[in-house]
């Protein structure tokens, strides 16, 4: 069954007693779009995030992804996306190597479709002469771009990236966004959340949360024109502003 | 098979590659199995001993020197009154105190009995105990004495008496060591199961690594086997060197089959890592998975049967230990080594024990949630 979207969302919600953190939201990501997923902290960019990538139960409402229902069939959704979180997620204490051959490993690559990864990897990072250096080693943005190439080791159909560039500089982040733009043109789904409201101009369509809710949702052209404002930045602020 | 072998390789490379970790799972027991099994003792040495002697005859005289000469006792001196002697006590300068009476020989002479009265400072019950059992031993020996000399060859004459002779079964010396080794032994397999495999899986949640492995398709059972048969097999290692330290260094007999107790282990090793993993699933923080894993070590050890004897805990204690791995183990560790026993005599323990492990992992699993 072939569909146009990449993920489906209705009328999601996730509370956590009487809190709740995500509120009935709804859309869709088409396939091979860069989905901007936007929102101030505690909006609920993350809660929503991982019920998508199936390791929170929705409260209520349904999710697809990848064809695929979050709800009861997560595992299946497991193996057709890819995952990088805020949060470093390599293992610090193996080399780039390593941490390479153990992910492929999880996913169940083969020996020799995981040497032949190895090499490509290294070699469009360019890293040569560290490829056997501990990962502790390597200073943050290049720490963020080699976990970045190991979410996409087993081809996923869609990736998920949870403020990927947070604490990087500009320059890295610069490389970061062409490392997503070659990805997208592969015909992979992007989902990604960020803070930063340049990168929000590169996306595809964005979406701003606000207290659990989707307040505003589309490309970033027609939302600067929605709300009469030149920048992002100026559309994330008045939203943000209307709620206080 | 193949997850879990990449989880294998990935384990142990992380393990060896932290030099703290190393030293805590290779060189620490070993420390402390040395220092524990020549430190703990249930022998009693050097009682600080005082006689008060009221007498002053050659009875009494004849009395203190045996004491005097006694290898169990360090004589502190002769105190003239009572009052003294329950000061020192009281200030902890001596342990025990023998009171010899006024008249004390002449009442042997006369009514051919003597009566004396011995103090002991009891706040350690099982020392008391023993320093009584001492003064005992030296008293009967004493009155033996006496009575070849009280009674000349009249003695001779007497009826022979009963003579009692005790035989003391598989550890004939009656070497603390022998008795204590195999169960320290065990704690130390015990703790670095317990702590090492908990506190691994929490450390990965603190790094956020755990959420990486929660978002792939990894299967729940491939996730845990992996993470705890690596601490299964340094846990046997451990033992497998604690025993050979024990046969060269403490010269603890080995009369059972090693491969019985090391089948008792493995299944022993499966229950603590079930707890470990059990507590982890619970902790959000190493800090603690700690605290709980140590809730846990110290009533297993101290219910344990290794420093006190089971039978003698109250009644509802005695149904609680029904439910501490480590008591089995102690039990059978020592049955095998120092009594030699058989399959067939472990058999229950290792049945309740396989329950455990299936019951313990069960939940261990089912407590893991790679979706919340």
């Amino acid at each position: 069954m072939e569909t146009k979207n990449a993920i489906l969302v209705k009328n999601l919600s996730k509370r956590f007693g009487d809190f709740t953190a995500v509120n009935a939201i709804t859309f869709e990501v088409k396939k091979g779009e860069i989905f901007g997923f936007l929102g101030a902290n505690g909006a609920g960019k993350t809660t929503a995030m991982k019920m998508l990538i199936g390791i929170s139960k929705p409260s209520e409402g349904t999710a697809t992804v990848a064809g695929f229902d979050v709800k009861t069939q997560s595992e299946a959704v497991k193996k057709s996306i890819g995952y990088m979180s805020q949060r470093f997620t390599l293992y610090d204490d193996l080399t780039i190597k390593e941490n390479i051959a153990f992910f492929g490993g999880i996913y169940g690559l083969s020996n020799e479709k995981i040497k032949e990864k190895t090499a490509l990897l290294i070699d469009e990072l360019g890293l040569h002469d560290k490829a056997s250096n501990l990962v502790r080693s390597l200073p943050l943005g290049w720490k963020q771009k080699v976990a970045f190439s190991v979410a996409l080791l087993h081809e996923p159909k869609i990736v998920f990236l949870d403020e990927p560039t947070g604490g990087v500089d500009p320059i890295t982040r610069r490389q970061f966004w062409e490392m997503i733009y070659r990805e997208a043109n592969k015909g992979t789904t992007i989902f990604v959340t960020t803070h930063y409201m340049d990168e929000a101009e590169y996306c595809d369509r964005v979406s701003i949360m606000v207290e659990g809710k989707i307040e505003a949702l589309d490309s970033p052209k027609k939302l600067k024109k929605q709300f009469k404002v030149d920048s992002m930045n100026e559309v994330f602020l008045k939203l943000a502003r209307n709620i206080e | 098979m193949r997850t879990i072998r990449f989880l294998l390789v990935k384990e142990f490379k992380q393990i060896f590659r932290n030099k703290a970790m190393l030293l805590i799972i290779f060189v620490l027991p070993l420390i402390q199995l040395l220092i524990l099994s020549n430190a703990a003792s249930y022998e009693v040495k050097n009682s600080k001993f005082a006689i008060v002697d009221l007498d002053h005859s050659s009875y009494s005289r004849a009395l203190i020197q045996k004491f005097e000469a006694s290898s169990q006792f360090d004589f502190m001196g002769l105190f003239s009154s009572e009052k003294i002697a329950k000061e020192q006590m009281q200030q902890g300068k001596i342990d025990v105190v023998l009171y010899i009476p006024v008249h004390f020989e002449r009442s042997f002479q006369k009514e051919k009995k003597g009566s004396l009265l011995t103090t002991i400072n009891a706040i350690n019950g099982s020392a008391a105990a023993v320093e009584n059992m001492y003064v005992n031993a030296i008293l009967k020996d004493f009155n033996k004495t006496i009575q070849v000399d009280f009674m000349g060859a009249e003695a001779s004459l007497q009826p022979k008496q009963l003579h009692i002779d005790t035989l003391f079964w598989f550890n004939p010396e009656l070497n603390y060591k022998t008795f204590m080794v195999p169960g320290i032994l065990v704690l130390l397999v015990t703790m670095v199961a317990l702590f090492l495999a908990g506190m691994n899986i929490v450390r990965e949640k603190e790094l956020g690594t755990l959420e990486q492995i929660n978002v792939t398709p990894i299967k729940k059972h491939q996730f845990i086997i992996g993470k705890l048969l690596p601490f299964w097999i340094i846990g046997m290692f451990e033992l497998a060197v604690g025993l050979v330290i024990a046969r060269l260094i403490f010269d603890v007999p080995m009369v059972g089959n090693f491969g019985l107790l090391f089948l008792f282990a493995s299944v022993y090793l499966l229950v603590i890592l079930g707890i470990g993993m059990f507590i982890s699933n619970f902790t959000d923080t190493q800090q603690q998975a700690m605290f709980l894993s140590w809730f846990f070590a110290v009533i297993f050890i101290l219910m344990s049967g290794l420093f006190t004897p089971i039978e003698s805990m109250p009644a509802w204690a005695q149904v609680l230990t029904e439910a501490n791995p480590v008591k089995y183990f102690v039990e059978v560790v020592r049955m095998v080594m120092l009594k030699g026993a058989s399959l067939l005599d472990i058999m229950p323990q290792l049945i309740k024990l396989s329950i455990y492990a299936l019951l313990i992992n069960t939940l261990a699993v089912w407590s893991y949630k790679k979706v919340n």
